[in-house]
């Protein structure tokens, strides 16, 4: 007998060069799964719910099925705005990086709806555990865009007080987390917040969101085992974008389930959705949120959709993939989705997204140039040094003033 | 005034504070209905409910990573690490999110977590039940560190750690839980009752972090010990016959320079014992705080009595162990020195 290796080592359907070939990823017709009660018995709804693909807008933008959630064209408009804002601030904000403004960026092109959508679902005193591809919920929270565009400055009205990277924002109240470099860390924390929720005896909910290359991380395993124990109010949020950096969702263990289908072995439902479908998210999220609310417990939702730009400013994903992978993407731009569907309802045209765009453009830039006043990591007002010794400790230590005068006195030399 | 063990005196702590702050919760291995594999939380699940005093699935990075999510849910969880061993599956959510995130926030978010963790050998537990890892620990920017070595420090500082917002590592020697031991594993076992530290207040009290007590007075040299060691160290000292200071450094962040400092520059010599390894220990910590701080008053190298820096071995646990006799030569090493 032959003693050949036989390690699988997974293989994207495409590299640069190639022809891009989703064919991998299975699509059920908008409309075709049915739409359980949020308390029916697993059993009984567990292999749609995570095989099939939940989806609202068809092929011509209708909205059709049991899932559709039935918004006001105002919310719709909402959506669009927050949707939109999020895709031109993230384009003003790359630019700037790529001018030398600001050192870093993460764009969340093509994935809007998954933020806007779910976040709209929610209520405002939910609490929002974020991966660092949710700028989304904070623009849809409310956050003015001066104060994220000054966290990406490091400057001198820096929620973060120039300790984190750009794009590490929280937001205490609007109820946001922090967003941290180790990923999944947020998962295990979601839940145990959750938890709280539950002990307390308080209706708010927990939502927190992994890419799913992070669903390989221990944390991963550590909150949907917690989840599945006590039953906490919490959404887990898989975002299947399709690539971590370079490494694609195979390596993730994605050749072999859905990402969704992890729900039922730890003992609830995974849920598979459209993630480009704004419809098909903010559907599912109420579904999974009755559920968290009715005590029922968790529920995890894998959002597939397509990371449409590089993972960061400091990788080019010409030298990984096709370069023209997107435009292949057969679930669209979700932003596009929304805006047809929209128009061939009436309720939007043209000439109004096209006035919306120039508005949000000019509010981008208005935001930028306030931004500014508040300075930069070179230039106007400066953080001030001596706050690199604070928040260590809710108290600052002998140790940490004894530092702290070490770096005034090379100062005041 | 009550006699209580170190195991009395932490159940003693928590109880209190699960009376007075409905926020305070407990969860980990075994806590619960069971009352712990020490029996640190006895009873307190059948007191305060099965949502206060919550038994946790074997995962120490679930555990710690949900109790900083209960923690930054108003809170104040107190998380038992069954032995100081498992405690590095939780190390990424120690270290990088726990410690970190008030910085991370600028203050807007933090997680008020005490975890409570035996450490330390001398009972037969091999490599995965006798480790001392506070230098991980104490390396961290962020987490306070603490070790107490007897029942009426122990309650004291736990319950400041308890009402501490800060993040507390709370380290106890597990060998020192029933009694004092002096590093001789021949002699019968010692009671707390028998010592003056046995006596506990049945009250709420505290004793502030960051604060080291010496518990013997001498002149002739410091020792700057912690946990079993202080009992380990008392004992070399008498046999030795050394007017020996013993510094019990209690809290290893925050430290209390000044009162090492204070008997280092009385003494000019300086013998440090931890059980840990001995590389990058917390002993070279507060060699180089001695060097720095206490130059010009130091007659002698300061030395250190640690453990080998190997694993913890089952077979030869009183050849690791850094007793008696290697103290003594220590205590004579930086006596004889000029």
């Amino acid at each position: 007998m032959s003693r050949r290796p036989r390690l699988h080592i997974p293989h994207p359907p495409a590299r640069p060069g190639e022809d891009p070939d989703f064919s991998y990823v299975e699509i059920s017709p908008a409309g075709s799964v049915a739409r359980p009660d949020p308390t029916a018995r697993l059993r009984d709804i567990e292999r749609s719910l995570a095989f099939e693909m939940i989806r609202v807008l068809d092929d011509n933008n209708v909205a059709t099925g049991p899932w559709d959630p039935l918004l006001d064209p105002a919310d719709l408009q909402i959506g669009l705005r927050h949707m939109l804002t999020t895709r031109l601030f993230d384009e003003r904000m790359q630019r700037m990086q790529r001018q030398g403004r600001i050192s870093f960026y993460m764009k969340s092109l093509g994935e809007e709806a998954v933020s806007v959508a779910q976040c709209m679902a929610l209520e405002p005193s939910d609490m929002l555990f974020p991966s660092y591809r949710n700028q989304g919920l904070q623009i849809t929270r409310g956050r003015n865009l001066v104060d994220l565009m000054c966290q990406c400055l490091s400057n001198s009205a820096d929620m973060c007080k120039g300790r984190q990277m750009p794009i590490m924002y929280h937001w205490a109240r609007g109820n946001i987390f922090s967003i941290s470099g180790n990923l999944t860390t947020q998962f295990p924390q979601a839940v145990g917040w959750a938890m709280a929720a539950a002990i307390k005896g308080e209706d708010d909910i927990a939502s927190a969101w992994i890419g799913e290359g992070a669903s390989a991380e221990a944390d991963f395993h550590h909150a949907m085992t917690f989840a599945s124990v006590y039953k906490p109010p919490v959404i887990l949020n898989i975002v299947n974008n399709q690539w971590a950096i370079s490494t694609f969702q195979g390596f993730a263990g994605g050749e072999n389930r859905p990402f969704a289908a992890r729900g039922p072995g730890y003992g609830f439902p995974g849920v598979r959705v459209d993630g480009n479908d704004f419809l098909a998210v903010y559907a599912v999220t109420r579904w999974a949120a009755e559920r968290a609310r009715r005590g029922v417990g968790a529920t995890l939702i894998e959002h597939v959709t397509y990371r449409a730009d590089a993972h960061s400013t400091s990788d080019d994903p010409s030298r990984y993939r096709p370069k023209e992978e997107w435009k292949a993407w057969p679930l669209g731009d979700p932003v596009e989705r929304l805006k047809n569907h929209m128009i061939a309802e009436g309720y939007w045209s043209e000439a109004e997204h096209e006035a919306l765009i120039a508005e949000l453009i000019e509010h981008v830039s208005e935001c930028w140039e306030e931004a500014l006043t508040y300075g930069t990591m070179t230039d106007g007002p400066q953080l001030d040094k001596n706050e690199l010794f604070e928040d260590v400790f809710k108290d600052m230590p002998r140790h940490l003033i004894d530092q702290r005068e070490q770096l005034r006195a090379l100062e005041d030399d | 005034m009550a006699q209580m063990n170190m195991i009395q005196a932490l159940n003693s702590a928590m109880n209190l504070m699960m009376a007075r702050d409905p926020d305070v919760i407990i969860i980990g291995q075994d806590v619960g209905y069971f009352g712990g594999v020490f029996r640190a939380t006895d009873g307190l699940q059948r007191q305060y409910g099965e949502h206060r005093v919550i038994d946790a699935p074997i995962a120490e990075g679930g555990i710690v990573g949900s109790a900083i999510g209960m923690g930054v849910n108003g809170l104040r969880p107190i998380v038992e690490i069954q032995f100081a061993d498992y405690i590095y599956p939780g190390y990424d959510q120690l270290a990088s999110e726990l410690a970190k995130l008030r910085y991370r926030t600028a203050g807007d978010f933090f997680s008020p977590l005490t975890i409570r963790t035996p450490c330390g050998g001398g009972i037969r537990g091999g490599q995965t039940h006798s480790q001392s890892p506070e230098g991980i620990f104490t390396h961290v920017a962020g987490l306070k560190v603490v070790m107490p070595s007897n029942p009426y420090d122990a309650k004291g500082m736990l319950i400041t750690a308890i009402e501490d917002d800060d993040p507390v590592i709370f380290f106890e020697p597990k060998r020192i839980y029933n009694g004092p031991f002096d590093g001789d594993p021949d002699k019968p076992a010692v009671p707390w009752s028998s010592h003056p530290k046995g006596e506990v207040p049945e009250e709420y009290y505290t004793i502030p972090l960051g604060r080291a007590e010496i518990t013997r007075e001498g002149s002739d040299l410091t020792v700057l010990c912690y946990g079993t060691m202080v009992h380990v160290c008392e004992a070399a000292a008498k046999a030795a016959e050394v007017d020996a200071e013993i510094v019990d450094v209690r809290s290893m962040v925050p430290l209390d320079v000044d009162t090492i400092r204070s008997s280092v520059e009385k003494t000019g010599r300086c013998v440090i014992a931890h059980e840990a390894t001995r590389f990058s220990g917390f002993g070279a910590e507060l060699a180089a705080t001695v060097q720095e701080e206490c130059f010009y008053s130091l007659e002698a190298p300061i030395l250190r009595v640690t453990g080998w820096d190997t694993p913890y071995p089952h077979a030869f646990e009183w050849e690791y162990f850094p007793g008696q006799a290697r103290l003594i030569a220590a205590f004579e090493k930086v006596l004889e020195a000029a």
